[in-house]
């Protein structure tokens, strides 16, 4: 049977009158007292799916303890945010920005990240056609040469991060960018929108492919979900 | 496996060795001679060497095992070294200390890209030190004094240390240092490479935060890590050997002046 998370949404979920509400940001909410709260969303694909590009073991600590771990500490400083902002003390909020913008991200960043895995025998790594795959062939001349430049990027990351396949949206064309941390994609240009995104921190690869992150972004590719980029670069360039 | 260094724990350095500078025109044949013969040495170049940590790979066990070990400093330490040395292969900078180094490319803000891995080769050693087999427990003598006077109590020393690591975003470190300016322990959180080297403080004790330091022992359980190594691991001797260095440059004591 499918490896859902039911089993380890934790409080969160166990309380009734509470269900998913899909929001525009993709990341699932729930309404609770009146605020809206992040939810750790399901993976669409078993634990042990993506192997042996990312072991099952990574992709269950991954998704249920530091994803989860970032919803948590999302949620608890958006109380911690609501409450500040209606007391009016604003040395508190602004001393609760650095928590949100590195948990949100985490969220955000996850999110996204999901949705960019598929296993190989339900298309995953198959390389993008028409409209992405013509707009690659313009930006970078090649696919190969857009992985090569990801990975060379993912590569030099210092310390945690994230590389990014991302479309403006203003010129419409595609670049790679990275991120430091959690910082989502779109606090390198507000005009980003993701459509690729590997985590390259350490807990994403350590455990299987030890230090040697170069392996672990070349064979990433082989559970990359190009359906899902070509989804949005179509939803975005229409 | 781990490479035979002898356990010097300074950072070897050799000067670069160029005959071409000596000036012929006052010398005697003979000398010229001996000269000449000089110039078909190979140059050589400064060159950072990887140190052994004090201790074999699997005396920290169970709190930090000898696999982790194998790769936190046999393969990313190492790495880092070579990378160092690669880099500076070509580089102008020579002749440094480590310390030196670090301080240099870390150019007020503006890292050169030798930074990162002289940095991190830096750290990794002084962590190495900052740990031993059946550490852990109470420090003595001075550093506790100091720690009792600038913290309250050894229990809100730790107490705020294991938070800080807690609060660490991303990569990085957690520092006990002693603060030159304001003449007292303090505890800093870094980021990636940065080292409070480069402000002017002292390190005392360091624990690296990066995930490769933990994620095979403790998964994601960071808490866990932590106190393991505050329990189990810290070397106070090291930090008492590092405190007394500090002293030659920072004066902790409280002057006695004689009241008339």
């Amino acid at each position: 049977m499918a490896l859902r998370t039911l089993f380890s949404k934790k409080a969160f979920t166990t309380a009734s009158g509470f269900r998913p509400i899909a929001a525009g940001d993709r990341c699932f909410l729930r309404q609770s007292r009146g605020l809206t709260v992040a939810a750790l969303p399901d993976l669409a694909y078993d634990y042990g799916a993506l192997e042996p590009a990312i072991s099952g073991e990574i992709m269950r600590l991954h998704h249920q303890k530091h994803h989860q771990a970032y919803v948590t500490n999302y949620n608890n400083a958006l109380e911690q945010l609501e409450t500040a902002v209606a007391k009016g003390d604003a040395s508190a909020v602004v001393r609760l920005q650095s928590a949100i913008k590195f948990n949100g991200g985490g969220h955000i960043n996850h999110s996204i990240f999901w949705k960019n895995l598929k296993p190989m025998n339900e298309g995953g790594g198959e390389p993008p056609h028409s409209t992405l795959g013509w707009a690659i062939d313009t930006d970078f001349c090649s696919l190969e040469a857009l992985v090569q430049k990801m990975n060379a990027e993912g590569a030099a990351l210092q310390g945690s991060g994230w590389v990014w396949l991302a479309l403006d949206k203003g010129s419409k064309k595609l670049c790679v960018e990275t991120t430091a941390n959690q910082d989502p994609l779109v606090t390198k240009g507000a005009n980003l929108v993701p459509l690729l995104g590997i985590d390259v921190w350490e807990h994403a690869y350590y455990l299987q492919y030890k230090n040697v992150r170069p392996d672990y972004l070349k064979n990433i590719w082989k559970v990359i979900n190009w359906k899902y980029a070509s989804e949005v670069f179509d939803e975005e360039t229409a | 496996m781990a490479m035979a260094l002898p356990l010097a724990y300074a950072s070897s350095v050799v000067h670069p060795f160029e005959a071409g500078r000596l000036s012929f025109s006052t010398k005697s044949t003979k000398h010229k001679k001996q000269i000449y013969q000089f110039r078909k040495v190979t140059k050589v170049l400064a060159y950072y060497g990887l140190t052994n940590p004090p201790y074999k790979l699997d005396a920290l066990e169970p709190y930090m095992s000898r696999r982790t070990l194998e790769l936190h400093w046999g393969n990313i330490h190492r790495g880092y070294a070579d990378s160092l040395n690669k880099q500076l292969a070509n580089s102008p900078l020579y002749g440094c200390t480590m310390e030196e180094l670090i301080k240099t490319t870390f150019n007020n803000g503006n890292p050169l890209p030798e930074y990162n891995n002289a940095a991190e080769v830096w750290n990794h050693d002084f962590f190495w030190e900052s740990m031993q087999p059946n550490g852990g427990r109470l420090p003595w003598g001075g550093v506790l004094d100091q720690i009792e006077k600038d913290f309250g109590s050894f229990s809100n020393f730790r107490d705020e240390f294991v938070r800080s690591a807690m609060m660490l975003f991303g990569s990085g470190w957690v520092w006990l240092v002693l603060n030159t300016n304001e003449r007292r322990l303090s505890i800093v959180r870094t980021s990636n490479a940065l080292c409070p080297l480069v402000w002017g403080d002292i390190p005392i004790i360091s624990l690296d935060m990066w995930e490769h330091a933990y994620y095979l022992d403790y998964k994601d359980d960071v808490s866990k890590y932590v106190n393991n190594f505050m329990d189990h691991l810290i070397s106070w001797h090291s930090a008492t050997a590092r405190m007394v260095r500090a002293e030659a440059f920072v004066n902790l004591g409280e002057p006695k002046i004689p009241v008339a």
